[in-house]
């Protein structure tokens, strides 16, 4: 039972035809990442997904009552709103304390509770996007370039954050990762982004792929593997730069 | 005395009424960075005064009329080409220019005018204030409705989205409650100052408050002691009420902002 199936989609914004031909079937369980230059489509389909936008063409058939967890770009609260962690998380349904604690621990955010939104570091910030995504226990957890401003260990801390996520709920990511070189190397899928889907496949697949070397050029090839390199042994390099610990992070 | 007693107690009322629902409305202006958009609105309302002086219909159904196509004008153009505060700017300066040429067609209004400027809380009848409750009654109970809805929708319209909302929905809701706290504040404050009443108590409440509903109450509360306090200051001291009031209000934003600004220093705690 497919949890999306998306075919022969077009979505098109102020006039312009932002993707087209797009034929994507999301399975339980599995994790596709979307990569793709600026202007790609990437945000557009993810956001064709959760009903913000209307396909121009074709159609998007989700699952009856299908559950959807959506974590936005790091997303600006403006300063005037008086918002704490708690309150956020009962946006717009109110949640039990129970489970809005539950959610906060599955996303590493525990302690923040009476926090205020706008007081957040930036990778506790996605953390409590995160834990607001969880609540209704997802069966499709989709990421708008959830790690961007966090910068390396940061993401890759959120990165294994989500396969945690991944590995207790067991439901479908999908997820766009803007910085080419930390796609999960947990991904099942990747599939590569520019108006239409160029390629799509395992990620060693894609990153030898013609149409990715074409979209990307060849020096990128390598640093799709860049995040396995950082991911497993990202503090034992004994270099003398500044490296920030893993505990900035979750501070 | 007693008579003096009447328009007073009605002024009171009146002010209270419409600053009840003024100020949770104005948490929202001020959260969705909307306060261009409200004077906009409110400027426009003088056009329908206008027209409603023409036609000889009532003041109230003449703004809030103005009011709506003015606001959803604006929330549909808004968009498509022009940044939104240009079309603000458009829209609002020359719907209160059309209004002012209009009324000078119109024989013997010239003195309303300026109450419609200004406002005129002293002329209030017991009619009008059946229109003011009636109105901030039902901008209360429509924000109450939306509220989770409309939060969400604030705080960010893909979250709204991927919980099954609609912002644009939202924004109807706030456009419509915009109108009609237009049409009932214009007798009040006038049309120059109704965006005051909306955003100073809202501002003022913002140190106070670590949720956006407390945010919301102390707003009203800050709300209803300027109207009462700036009533009972201006009566004092003979000046113009609706002024007054926003003065009043004023002095407690900066009261607040002072407020904040100690406690900032002391504990290290930012906005």
């Amino acid at each position: 039972m497919t949890l999306v199936t998306i075919s022969d989609m077009s979505v098109k914004r102020a006039g312009n035809t932002v993707l087209h031909n797009v034929n994507l079937t999301i399975i339980p369980g599995e994790i596709i990442t979307l990569v793709g230059p600026n202007g790609s489509g990437k945000s557009t389909l993810l956001r064709s997904v959760i009903g913000a936008l209307k396909p121009a063409h074709g159609t998007i058939v989700k699952r009856p009552g299908l559950r959807i967890g959506y974590v936005p770009q790091r997303l600006q609260i403006d300063p005037t709103l008086p918002l704490t962690v708690r309150r956020f998380l009962s946006l717009p349904t109110r949640v039990s304390d129970d489970t809005a604690c539950a959610a906060l621990r599955q996303a590493g955010a525990d302690d923040l509770t009476l926090r205020q939104m706008t007081d957040l570091s930036g990778g506790q910030f996605q953390r409590v996007l995160l834990a607001r995504a969880l609540l209704n226990t997802p069966e499709l957890l989709i990421l708008d370039e959830a790690t961007q401003g966090l910068d390396q260990p940061g993401s890759a801390a959120f990165y294994r954050q989500i396969e945690e996520v991944r590995r207790t709920l067991g439901c479908a990511i999908l997820m766009v990762s803007h910085e080419l070189h930390v796609v999960m190397a947990a991904s099942d899928r990747v599939i590569c982004l520019n108006g239409h889907i160029c390629c799509e496949g395992a990620p060693e697949h894609v990153a030898s792929a013609p149409e990715y070397r074409a979209l990307f050029g060849t020096g990128t090839q390598g640093a799709l593997a860049l995040y396995r390199h950082e991911h497993n042994h990202s503090h034992d390099h004994g270099c003398d730069h500044d490296h920030t610990p893993d505990h900035e992070v979750a501070e | 005395m007693t008579l003096l007693d009447d328009f007073f107690v009605r002024a009171a009322l009146a002010g209270l009424g419409v600053a009840l629902a003024a100020a949770p409305l104005g948490c929202f202006v001020v959260w969705r960075r909307m306060a261009y958009f409200g004077e906009a609105t409110a400027h426009a309302s003088i056009l329908g005064v206008a027209l409603a002086l023409a036609f000889s219909m009532s003041i109230f159904t003449g703004a809030l009329a103005v009011a709506l196509i003015m606001a959803s004008t604006v929330s549909t153009l808004s968009g498509r080409g022009y940044a939104m505060d240009t079309l603000l700017g458009v829209m609002a300066h020359s719907a209160l220019a059309f209004g002012l040429v209009a009324v000078s067609f119109l024989s013997g209004v010239r003195i309303d005018l300026m109450a419609y400027l200004f406002g005129d809380i002293l002329a209030v009848t017991r009619g009008d204030l059946a229109v003011i409750w009636g109105g901030a009654t039902l901008v209360l109970l429509l924000l109450w409705w939306r509220w989770p809805a409309l939060l969400t929708a604030t705080v960010n319209p893909d979250l709204a989205h991927a919980a099954g909302l609609d912002p644009r929905r939202e924004q109807m809701a706030l456009t419509l409650s915009l109108a009609l706290v237009v049409a009932v504040a214009i007798q009040v404050v006038g049309a120059l100052l109704i965006t005051a009443l909306l955003i100073i108590p809202a501002a003022a409440a913002r140190p106070f408050a670590a949720t956006p509903e407390r945010m919301a109450i102390i707003a009203a509360l800050m709300g209803g002691v300027s109207a009462l306090g700036g009533l009972q200051v201006s009566f004092a001291f003979d000046t113009p009420t609706g002024p007054t009031i926003v003065s009043f209000a004023t002095v407690l934003f900066a009261l607040s902002s002072l407020t904040r600004f100690l406690r900032g220093a002391s504990a290290g705690q930012r906005f």
